[in-house]
């Protein structure tokens, strides 16, 4: 039986409000019949009520900041920011007072709150529905940053997120929504924050990635294999912390390093991973760069669009090109 | 507390209470006079916003609430916090860095937090305050709490201030909106940044209940918490309370306020809520014997709590490693 990426979050919902009474639902559309734009969460205000899973009024900083008090006041909310766009509105909140309170308050209490949007481009939904906001997140200390790749992934690593004592952004890929997948294998239905996966074992580079990115990287290594480049591809799971033990490790048995991101090459987490690969793993190192989008808001026209995303040909163009393989040679 | 006319809570306490009161706010008077004392003699670093000319509104309204309930406060929150609960070693402690601190000299004048008092913050963003209230009402439905947002003035202007209110209506939530109004936005008059000039009134399109009121009298102040909070834990929603008061100091360390008018400034301290409460106290049949041992006990705690700041111990930078997430 396989899992449905959007249904994989749902159930993580389900059972973290069946486990845990503090556990409350929010957002715009989120209880409304159709579970919201991508019709993720139906059915889950009939299944625990009204006081538990609502919707809102459109009004992400109200949103981002009901969460935070709500959270210090001993709920543990989901808060739904229907599209990662949407978060500058709701940056104050969670930048100077859910990211912040931890450490400021020395440690008094945490907040415990999950912030769930759909991100990324492909949708043809133009430049202000399309954006991955983690880039806008990702010098944020005391913030953690989740990016599923699969639906057992997403099930698990949002069960995680809820359990989890801090304050994490989560981002769903809106072209993951209809992936189906595997179920999460026995014991792995919960994934602890901060931990990298390796997605493909391989020997001669390593591709490093996450969300939407992992697929990607995966059917690039395919294409790659039938070439003879026997790629590592490397699934981060969580931006922030990044977890550059797993991804030091594999370099040192591959030698050579391409970080993709579905985001500008400024600021990014992939800019920053290989940053601290050069300074934690130089001497592993033959060759390191990234793949990233130009310095352009997200276009809309199919033609713009697919041009502009890093998508599987364009990572498996990006290693021949650097690797000097010709294709069909 | 019984029920009045209307459904007003009218205050049947004797006048002792208030003589606890008066005490509380003059405690937060002497503390902000050493907190100008110790920022000229650099034991205060950054800067301070003061609250001295605001007292009766923090600690009128934390005397119509629980030891449950919650308060969030602003930047200017050191009356917050002392009216909340806040032990006054620990938050002078704080002011000078020390580890002794409320939040171990991490938060510093703008930032406290104390839980365990119910202070679930003071905020440095203007209107921030308003937001964490909203929600720990949120999670205050669930057990007959009440949350209160303090905020000032310029607050109102605030995406959080329509935002929140909005919110707080539609989930009926246990939430009292508290404007200090202290009639200047940093250095900007409130009347020339603030369309219509009645902030109170801006509470009418939400349908939420609005009451002005004197904010430097503390019997005012207490007797519209009482029917904010009432109705709050009871389950009917939100109330905006506009508290008129004045700051005696500029907004920040780097303000002398040229922009005030004098006259004004001495209308006001004419009006200080300190002199109203002691004024009615002894009508009331204080004597002043009790009013001066109060005010003796109140300067002495401060001092001692000031010496026991001073010679506390500094944080060590290496205890922060590895803090930056809850396990």
């Amino acid at each position: 039986m396989t899992l449905e990426f959007r249904v994989a979050i749902r159930q993580a919902i389900i059972e973290e409000m069946e486990r845990d009474e503090s556990v409350v639902f929010f957002g715009e559309d989120v209880a409304a019949e159709q579970g919201g734009v991508f019709a993720v969460t139906p059915g889950i205000q009939d299944r625990f009520g009204r006081e538990r899973v609502f919707d809102t009024p459109i009004s992400e900083l109200a949103l981002s900041g009901a969460a935070f008090g709500a959270a210090v006041a001993g709920l543990r909310p989901i808060v739904e920011i229907m599209f990662g766009d949407f978060m500058g509105l709701a940056m104050d909140s969670l930048v100077n007072q859910s990211a912040k309170y931890w450490y400021i308050s020395n440690e008094q209490r945490s907040v415990p709150l999950v912030v769930r949007s759909a991100v990324g481009g492909g949708g043809r939904f133009g430049a202000m529905h399309s954006q991955t906001h983690a880039t806008w997140f990702q010098g944020i200390p005391g913030l953690k940053i989740v990016f599923p790749s699969s639906p057992a992934e997403a099930k698990g690593l949002l069960k995680g997120a809820i359990r989890d004592d801090n304050p994490v952004i989560f981002l769903e890929h809106k072209r993951l929504y209809s992936v189906k997948g595997q179920p999460p294998a026995a014991g792995l239905d919960v994934l602890p924050l901060g931990r990298a996966r390796i997605a493909r074992r391989g020997t001669d580079l390593t591709i490093v990635s996450a969300g939407k990115g992992v697929p990607d990287a995966l059917e690039a290594a395919e294409q790659l294999a039938g070439e003879g480049v026997d790629a590592e591809v490397i699934d981060l799971r969580t931006l922030r912390p990044l977890d550059l033990g797993t991804v030091l490790e594999s370099v040192a048995r591959t030698n050579r390093v391409l970080a993709v991101e579905e985001g500008p090459r400024t600021g990014g987490w992939a800019s920053g991973l290989l940053g601290q690969i050069a300074e934690h793993g130089l001497h592993d190192l033959d060759d390191a760069w990234l793949l990233a989008t130009d310095e352009l808001p997200i276009p809309y026209s199919p033609a713009l669009e697919d041009a502009f995303i890093p998508g599987a040909g364009a990572i498996a163009a990006a290693v021949r090109e650097r690797a000097g393989i010709a294709v069909g040679s | 507390m019984t029920s009045g006319p209307a459904g007003t809570a009218v205050s049947t306490e004797a006048p002792a209470a208030y003589l606890d009161r008066y005490g509380r706010m003059l405690l937060i008077r002497v503390f902000e006079t050493e907190m100008q004392r110790l920022f000229l003699k650099g034991e205060v670093h950054g800067t301070t916003h003061l609250c001295a000319g605001q007292e009766a509104v923090p600690v009128g309204v934390c005397s119509a609430l629980e030891p449950g309930d919650w308060l969030a406060g602003t930047y200017r929150g050191h009356g917050h916090a002392l009216a909340k609960g806040t032990n006054p070693d620990a938050l002078i402690a704080e002011m000078l860095g020390r580890a002794t601190g409320v939040c171990g000299g991490r938060a510093g004048s703008m930032n406290v937090i104390d839980v365990e008092h119910g202070l679930v913050g003071c905020f440095g963003i203007v209107g921030g305050s308003i937001a964490a209230a909203t929600g720990a009402a949120l999670a205050a439905k669930r057990e007959g709490r009440v949350a209160v947002a303090m905020f000032g003035d310029g607050a109102t202007n605030q995406g959080y201030f329509h935002e929140c209110l909005n919110f707080a209506k539609v989930f009926s939530l246990p939430a009292v909106f508290v404007c200090e109004n202290n009639f200047y936005g940093e250095f900007t008059p409130m009347a020339s940044v603030t369309a219509g000039g009645d902030i109170a009134a801006r509470a009418g399109v939400f349908a939420i209940p609005a009451r002005t009121v004197d904010g430097n009298d503390v019997w005012a102040v207490r007797e519209a918490a009482l029917e904010a909070v009432g109705r709050a834990r009871s389950g009917g929603g939100p109330t905006l309370l506009e508290c008129h008061t004045y700051r005696h100091y500029g907004h920040s360390k780097s303000d002398p306020a040229p922009y005030r008018p004098p006259e004004e400034v001495e209308r006001w301290r004419a009006r200080d809520p300190l002199t109203i409460a002691r004024t009615r106290l002894l009508e009331e049949g204080i004597s002043e014997a009790d009013l001066v041992e109060v005010e003796d006990a109140t300067r002495a705690r401060m001092d001692r709590a000031v010496e026991a700041a001073l010679s506390a111990a500094y944080p060590d930078p290496k205890a922060d490693a590895g803090t930056e997430f809850a396990p």
